[in-house]
């Protein structure tokens, strides 16, 4: 580090390169500046057009209250940046501390932040991911295509995988009256990410606004017409459903194969890093100067026994953001690390489901308040005797009590009488999928001082995703 | 836990000397953020601990859960949500919010907006060319029952009758028989029993006859949730009545107050309406018009700050104590409408909090905006003005006001 070998020379003239130009990127961006750097900054986004938001692209944009071009995130500051957009990121130099993009230029730096998030689970058979009307949601250009696709209205929609992604979409295409079928492994919707309990609610939201749901099947076949055009989709069980526009949720891919061979615990996991979002070296220790932040960033926290987590949540990707922008200007002392409870929520079928916590972080749940026949409740989490994690449907003003719960390792179950607890509010078994549905290639990556350990037992650490 | 102070601290709060400025005595009270007091049951005065009650689900609404029970003002009559729990609470809300806000009735307040500026303006009018006016009585008397009417969608014939109701009502509120005459209670017992029954009418007259007014809508409306009751919904347009009175009321008499303490703020918003927004939050937490919330009920023992609160005790909130504590507001005692991450207690916090919040917010800041626009050179006349009794719904009883000479 030439200019910047002190935090305040850094910060008045240091070189700050952002990979990744969305949610995370641009929020860090702008907390660099808040915080006071003046040196310059690089952004590299393999997208064109201004950072957008994703949320409203599994829901507005496909209902078209939102278009897809009109997400665009609110610039809070003006950022005096350098953007090179349009060309991916292929490699990470550290020992010359360089950034190498795909078309040979290179990028130098004293100090980078990753923000590649993810990208979108594709069909595992690429010919058959290539028919037309079969698509994915991450991008606006994606959410565009499809909500064209919804549109023309299709005689059925085959949603591949329950998860929020792909009951979002189920949700929107029933707003706009069209046939849906959701098909999902698992033996109920959002099992991954809440468990089967929940799962068993999300199931029943589903075919009360008449989704033909089907669980414990796997599409193994997607079929086209002569034109190449889809048409049919097969199930393993010998079954098929007849439809012309099939939208592939099956969770994600860490955008971190740029980083191989860079030396960082990098990989399918994403980007192992300690609390204050400094990625790790593959020995575990770690680096000076390289940061990580958002969906792509791995992050262990204290409350969940220090194990490394992934989160797909918006509110994730912000606070690491400002975390990392003010860990990159401060020194030592003055770093803080990023310790607050894990939010996270969804919108389907007109019910706002929220939650607090690590609800994959639970051996048992519990509804505490309200009804599960009227699809609204608060269900809370535990884990070996300790509330975990929380999730509301329609009622997300108690969550504060949760947070609060989960923040001092309040006893589960909560076993206070309050009004309007479910008569037979017992714990009952969470009822998450084992690694083998969850983890796909789940490996261990790194061990040091934050203990990292492959998915195994009832507790495991990944929480959040949004796989189906 | 407690002491002999903080006991003395609450009585001095509840004394009336302390009316014009209880803030120093809320500091002391913060020194103990629960304090137990004989008639007040567990005060808590911090802001974090209030927000905590105010989110827990074993605190009840319902008289009905504390153990020494409150004097009913009337026996057998409807409850509105104000008083219940869930499920109860979150249906009838739910029913009145479909017909009142976002998502299925987005555009209420904005709609508004044309009918409360010339509310308003049709107020200054009648005052335009006095030396001297009272800003209470002259204006924020006047404004909230009009609008709240119109809101319901009550005959503007009535609206003069409706006056006189709230009013007597508010006026019964903080009775004390030792000094009070008994003619202001049973005033205020009279009062809610016609305006509940007019109010019955009214919804009567309605059935089969869809209109714009919350009663008309409310009397017609199949939800998700069915229909209200003619009594619920009669109940629940007298909350709106009277929650949206006298708060507003001292909403509009204390940013007055305080703009007139602050004349660089008043020039500041005389040039820059805009500045109207963060100025009327930033007196949601510097001078609210609710202090206190006076009573929650523990549903089942809870621990707050190390103590144990027991099952049915009565539980007093000090929101406006909550708005001026330094562990959760920088600088709390100065007024600075510039000021960010500002969320106060104003407006309550939780399943309960005000319902009416998006109306009151425009309300005020319409009439504040156009109060500093049409005032000539305004100057307070007494500082402190005289406050009314109460210590909970706090605020001057007349804010006497001189304007143009030389
Ligand atoms: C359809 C959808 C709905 C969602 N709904 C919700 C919700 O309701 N609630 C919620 O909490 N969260 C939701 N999320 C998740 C939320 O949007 C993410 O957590 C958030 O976008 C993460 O931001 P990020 O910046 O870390 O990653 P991303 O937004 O994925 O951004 C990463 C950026 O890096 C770029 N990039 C990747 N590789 C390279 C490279 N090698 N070089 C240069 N650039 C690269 C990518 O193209 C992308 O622009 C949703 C996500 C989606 C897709
Ligand atoms: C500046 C003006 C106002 C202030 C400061 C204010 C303040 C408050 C506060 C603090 C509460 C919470 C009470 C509790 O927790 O027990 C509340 C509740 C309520 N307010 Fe307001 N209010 C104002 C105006 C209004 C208006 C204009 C209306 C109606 C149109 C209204 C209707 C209500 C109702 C119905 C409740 C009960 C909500 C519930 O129990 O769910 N308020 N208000």
């Amino acid at each position: 580090m030439t200019s910047a070998g002190t935090p305040r020379a850094f910060k008045r003239d240091g070189r700050v390169v952002v990979v990744g130009a969305s949610l995370a990127g641009l929020r860090a961006a702008e907390a660099l500046r808040a915080e006071g750097f003046t040196g310059s900054l690089t952004m590299i986004g393999d997208e064109l057009g201004e950072p957008y938001d994703r949320p409203p692209l599994s829901k507005q944009v496909l209902t078209g209250w939102v278009r897809a071009g009109g997400t665009t995130l609110p610039r809070r500051r003006g950022l005096d940046a350098e953007w090179l957009l349009g060309v991916p990121a292929g490699g990470l130099d550290l020992a010359t501390k360089h950034v190498r993009l795909a078309d040979g230029r290179c990028v130098p730096f004293d100090r980078v932040l990753i923000a590649t998030g993810v990208r979108a689970r594709p069909w595992s058979v690429e010919s058959e991911a290539a028919l037309d009307g079969v698509f994915v949601v991450r991008t606006r250009e994606h959410a565009e295509s499809l909500r064209r696709a919804l549109a023309a209205g299709p005689s059925r929609v085959l949603i591949i995988g329950a998860g929020f992604t792909g009951c979002e979409i189920a949700s929107a295409c029933r707003e706009r009256g069209l046939p849906v079928t959701v098909a999902e492994l698992a033996a109920a919707p959002l099992t991954g990410a809440l468990g089967a309990v929940i799962g068993d609610v999300a199931a029943d939201l589903q075919r009360t606004h008449g989704v033909d749901l089907r669980c414990g099947v796997e599409v193994t076949r997607l079929e086209g017409d002569a034109r190449g055009r889809f048409r049919r989709a097969h199930f393993g069980d010998g079954g098929t459903v007849d439809a012309d526009v099939a939208v592939v949720a099956l969770g994600s891919i860490r955008n971190t194969e740029w980083l191989r061979g860079s030396g960082l615990a990098a990989g399918v996991w994403g980007v192992a890093c300690d609390t204050g979002c400094r990625a790790l070296d593959v020995s575990g220790r770690a680096t000076e100067d390289v940061f990580a932040a958002g969906d792509v960033a791995r992050c262990p926290h204290p409350l969940y026994e220090d194990r490394l987590i992934s989160l797909e949540h918006w509110a994730n990707a912000v606070e690491q953001a400002e975390v990392a922008a003010h860990n990159m200007v401060s020194a030592e002392a003055d770093r803080r690390p990023c310790l607050s409870i894990p939010v996270f929520w969804s919108i389907q079928f007109g019910v706002n489901i929220k939650s607090v916590g690590v609800p994959t972080f639970a051996d048992e749940v519990v509804v505490t308040q309200g009804s599960v026949d009227d699809h609204r409740f608060v269900a809370a989490y535990g884990c070996r005797g300790r509330v975990t994690a929380a999730v509301s449907f329609d009622s997300a003003k108690w969550l504060h009590h949760y947070r609060r719960l989960i923040e001092t390792a309040a006893p589960f179950p909560p076993r206070c009488p309050m009004p309007d607890q479910p008569a037979d509010a017992r714990p009952v078994p969470v009822g998450l999928p084992g690694p083998g549905l969850l983890a796909q290639g789940a490996t261990a990556v790194v061990t040091g001082r934050t203990r990292v350990s492959a998915a195994s037992g009832p507790c495991t650490g990944t929480g959040g995703r949004r796989a189906g | 836990m407690t002491t002999a102070r903080t006991h003395g601290t609450l009585r001095r709060i509840f004394d009336y000397s302390a009316r014009a400025d209880p803030y120093p005595l809320y500091a002391e009270l913060r020194q103990n953020p629960v304090a137990v007091h004989e008639d007040a049951g567990y005060v808590v005065s911090t802001y974090h601990e209030i927000t905590d009650l105010l989110h827990d689900p074993r605190l009840s609404s319902d008289v009905r859960n504390l153990s020494r029970p409150m004097p009913a003002l009337e026996e057998g009559v409807t409850t509105a949500f104000i008083k219940k729990d869930p499920p109860e609470h979150d249906r009838l809300r739910r029913m009145a919010m479909r017909h009142f806000g976002p998502p299925h009735t987005p555009g209420l307040v904005a709609g508004m907006e044309g009918d409360l500026t010339s509310t308003v303006n049709s107020l200054i009018d009648d005052f335009a060319g006095k030396e001297r006016i009272d800003v209470v009585d002259d204006f924020a008397c006047r404004l909230p029952v009009t609008v709240t009417c119109h809101l319901l969608g009550v005959p503007r014939e009535d609206e003069r009758r409706f006056h006189r109701w709230v009013n007597d009502i508010m006026n019964s509120v903080d009775y004390d028989p030792e000094t009070d005459p008994k003619e202001r209670l049973d005033k205020g017992v009279q009062a809610r029993k016609d305006l509940r029954r007019h109010l019955g009418g009214l919804v009567e007259q309605r059935h089969g006859r869809p209109g714009d007014g919350l009663l008309a809508r409310l009397a017609n409306d199949d939800g998700p949730d069915g229909r209200m009751t003619d009594a619920e919904i009669a109940a629940t347009a007298k909350l709106l009545l009277i929650a949206g009175h006298e708060t507003i009321v001292n909403l509009i008499a204390n940013g007055m107050l305080t703009l007139l303490r602050h004349p660089q703020v008043l020039r500041r918003l005389r040039h820059q309406p805009d500045l109207v927004v963060p100025l009327v939050e930033e007196l949601l937490r510097y001078e609210p018009p609710v202090h206190i919330v006076p009573w929650r009920a523990a549903y089942s023992d809870i621990t707050v700050a190390d103590t144990v609160i027991p099952k049915g005790s009565q539980i007093m909130l000090m929101l406006a104590s909550g708005n001026r504590d330094p562990n959760r507001f920088h600088d709390p005692d100065r007024f600075d409408p510039d000021r960010r991450d500002n969320q106060h207690l104003g407006f309550g916090s939780g399943i309960h909090s005000c319902f009416g919040a998006a109306l009151a917010r425009r309300e005020t800041q319409i009439a504040l905006t156009e109060l500093v626009r049409r005032l000539d050179r305004p100057r307070l006349v007494a500082d402190p003005p005289p406050y009314r009794p109460s210590p909970v719904l706090r605020g001057p009883v007349h804010l006497d006001v001189e304007q143009g000479g030389d």
